[in-house]
């Protein structure tokens, strides 16, 4: 962990990274990984609300929304 | 094609036996296309209840396998693991297990997953095979596989899996007849396979990745229509225009295709009443059965056509995927109240009726969310109070225009109650998540499913069900109430005739709670239609038709002038405020008292719904009488 950890939530639109790990509650980590949000995987920001919150991401093959605040407590590497 | 072609193993175990219907289970992650392979199989021979204590609905359904031979079939809430952590999963899981109370264990399980995810969702063949029970495994949407490009070797997964896996698409029937044939034949035991560690997901993707790649899984193009749609549906300008489109569109369709519906509807309820009223000779019983039995219950039905509208709307809404965009665009301004994105179907469907409203709460994962979401529902302006608003409005309010002829004072008046329902609802949503369920801030996640184009017979059997709920009430409730407030009006009975309704038991009960209404200018007429209406809050108007001796509601404007003579114009906007606030519906309480599991928050949310009602009702009281 030496290096600086990057969030989620710094990805601009059209953004790709890697999953590193989650920093959430066990049952919300448990659920982003069933969804298809696997440490390891790509993960790419694809629209953002118009209100600005919340992003959805795409990964997996499947896209799923999260909140600005979710997603600065999961961590990602550069591809 | 052969049924034996996909099989994996020889060990077949027959789970039907002639005369007894064995149990088979649709299991399967969310958005798989499950329910329609349920209809597909079942057709009309289905019910929709509840798991007892819990918000979860069940499906149960009978699938005719030949001319002897049938299945019945449960349709279990889409999940994406086993393990219970949601109320989803506990059911799932408990059913699975054979814990479900009036619920046999399963004979045999059909896993639904989408073919075009199949990688990802083959994690959920890790746990369901681990079970031993015989698993059909259902490859569906078949199509959207083909149409992007993908495709997979039913013949080798099978043989990795061992278990029969069949390809099929639900929408466009093709694979029915093959479920069909191995539901009739026999469902193989699983062959056991080495499994990965279940509770590890980095080594069961790594699992299901690797039974994929062996099945030769082509992955299919990425959905292109559905990004393209989403630039739109999710772009900074278009995106809340097109959102407020279709509110707009679902609410102007509420209000003006459903009203010539509603106007049939209530012609046949009359006709048919005087069909009856002339069939039978003139007896107490006569008129029990038409004035209070049928236009009674006639006064509610009439919403029918009302409720199946929204109903067909949110339907298209969420097989169309964009229900799921909604609650994105619609989940910052949620957020500011204290809710989420999720929130805002049930409050938008809470002003079509609360009852459906609260059971569409169960997609709300998170507890608190869901409760401070069923408790502020009600105040919604609902379908129910619709007719008490018109009939008051146009007793009292003079229409003269405000911007320019189209809307006038009595629309401005209407358009004030609904913003009123709203904006009580938003604040009591707020108050509640800054005091009692305060809580940091609700985890909000929501997988997008692709765009796809709605299924019209997976829309009618929704309807179906949502009306079937619907009349149930208005034949037990409603029914009940209305026959009981008949009785009351016309007892006792003075030298064998029905006294004045001034001596009646329902005027000795509305003289009773005089004194607590008085202060917002209500007579004890009023007190017994705020009776009446704790049933429904439409009862009212039958009720007072019934009280002011005017028969139903063929004589609109009679009843119009005779509650000008016993309301002013504060006591009236009185009573709409009142309207606006008290929780004056049994079945919502009841269906309140089943999605919580128990009597504690429909005692909560009547109280602090009457509270409202009482101290709004009385200041409106007051202010209007200032100015009038």
């Amino acid at each position: 962990m030496s290096l600086p950890a990057k969030s989620l939530a710094q990805l601009r639109v059209g953004d790709r990274a890697i999953l590193d790990r989650f920093e959430l509650p066990e049952d919300m980590s448990l659920r982003l990984m069933q969804m298809g949000m696997i440490p390891g995987c790509v993960v790419e920001a694809a629209h953002v609300a118009p209100a600005g919150d919340p992003t959805v991401y795409r990964v997996d093959g499947t896209e799923i929304a999260l909140r600005r605040e979710t997603c600065l407590r999961i961590l990602v590497k550069n591809e | 094609m052969d049924s034996c072609h996909n099989t994996a193993s020889a060990t077949a175990t027959p789970i039907i036996n002639p005369g007894g219907h064995k149990l088979v289970a649709l299991i399967g992650p969310p958005n798989t296309g499950k329910s329609t392979l349920f209809n597909r199989l079942t057709g009309l021979r289905q019910r929709v209840a509840n798991y007892p204590g819990v918000t979860v609905e069940r499906h149960i359904g009978t699938a005719r396998l030949d001319l002897q031979r049938e299945v019945a079939l449960v349709d279990l809430p889409g999940v994406y693991s086993l393990e219970p952590h949601s109320e989803d999963e506990q059911v799932t899981h408990d059913v699975l297990e054979g814990k479900m109370a009036d619920l046999a264990r399963p004979d045999a399980i059909l896993l639904i997953l989408d073919a075009t995810s199949l990688a990802r969702h083959l994690m959920l063949a890790a746990p369901v095979l681990s079970l031993g029970i015989p698993t059909l495994i259902v490859l569906n949407m078949a199509d959207d596989l083909q149409r992007r490009g993908g495709s997979v070797d039913v013949k080798l997964l099978a043989r990795e899996l061992g278990a029969p896996v069949v390809l099929a698409s639900a929408v466009k029937g093709s694979g029915i007849e093959e479920i069909r044939r191995f539901l009739s034949v026999a469902i193989p035991r699983p062959v056991r396979i080495e499994l990965p560690v279940l509770n590890n997901m980095q080594s069961c993707r790594k699992w299901s990745g690797t039974m994929a790649s062996l099945a030769e899984f082509n992955q299919p193009a990425p959905p292109e229509w559905t990004y393209k749609l989403d630039r739109i549906a999710l772009h900074p300008v278009w995106g809340p225009l097109s959102f407020l489109f279709v509110v707009l569109i679902v609410f102007q369709s509420i209000f003006t295709v459903a009203k010539p519906l509603m106007e049939w509807v209530q012609l046949a309820i009359q006709t048919s009443g005087g069909w009856i009223a002339s069939a039978l000779p003139e007896s107490w019983f006569r008129a029990l059965l038409v004035e209070g039995v049928w236009s009674g219950v006639g006064s509610v039905i009439v919403f029918l056509p009302q409720i199946l509208i929204l109903f067909a709307f949110i339907a298209v809404l969420e097989d169309s995927g964009y229900l799921a965009r909604a609650a994105v665009i619609a989940d910052r301004t949620m957020a500011k109240v204290g809710l989420q994105g999720k929130s805002f179907i049930p409050l938008l469907s809470g002003y079509a009726c609360a009852i459906p409203a609260i059971l569409s709460t169960r997609t709300i994962e998170n507890k608190r969310d869901r409760i401070a979401t069923i408790l502020v529902t009600p105040l919604m302006t609902c379908s129910a109070r619709l007719p008490v608003y018109t009939m008051l409005i146009a007793a009292f309010i003079p229409d003269r225009p405000l911007l320019g002829p189209l809307f006038g004072t009595r629309a401005a008046m209407m358009l004030g109650l609904y913003v009123l329902g709203f904006v009580a609802a938003a604040s009591t949503a707020k108050l509640l998540k800054s005091t009692i369920f305060k809580s940091e801030k609700t985890p909000f996640l929501l997988e997008l499913p692709p765009y796809r184009v709605p299924r019209l017979s997976s829309i009618l059997y929704r309807l179906l069900d949502r009306a079937k709920v619907f009349l149930k009430r208005a034949s037990t409730t409603i029914l009940l109430t209305m026959v009981l407030l008949w009785t009351m009006a016309h007892l006792p009975l003075q030298n064998g005739v029905a006294p004045p309704i001034e001596q009646s038991y329902a005027a000795q009960l509305g003289k009773w709670i005089e004194p607590a209404i008085a202060p917002m200018g209500f007579n004890w007429k009023i007190g017994v239609g705020l009776i009446s209406s704790l049933a429904a809050r439409e009862v009212i108007v039958g009720t007072l038709g019934t009280i002011y001796g005017i028969q139903g509601d063929k004589d609109a404007v009679g009843l119009q002038r005779a509650l000008q003579q016993d309301l002013t114009m504060a006591s009236a906007v009185a009573l709409m405020i009142f309207f606006a606030f008290a929780l004056q519906c049994i079945s919502t309480i009841a269906v309140v008292r089943r999605e919580t599991g128990s009597w504690k928050w429909p005692v909560i949310q009547f109280t602090y719904m009457g509270v409202l009602a009482f101290v709004f009702g009385w200041l409106a009281y007051v202010v209007v009488g200032w100015f009038s």
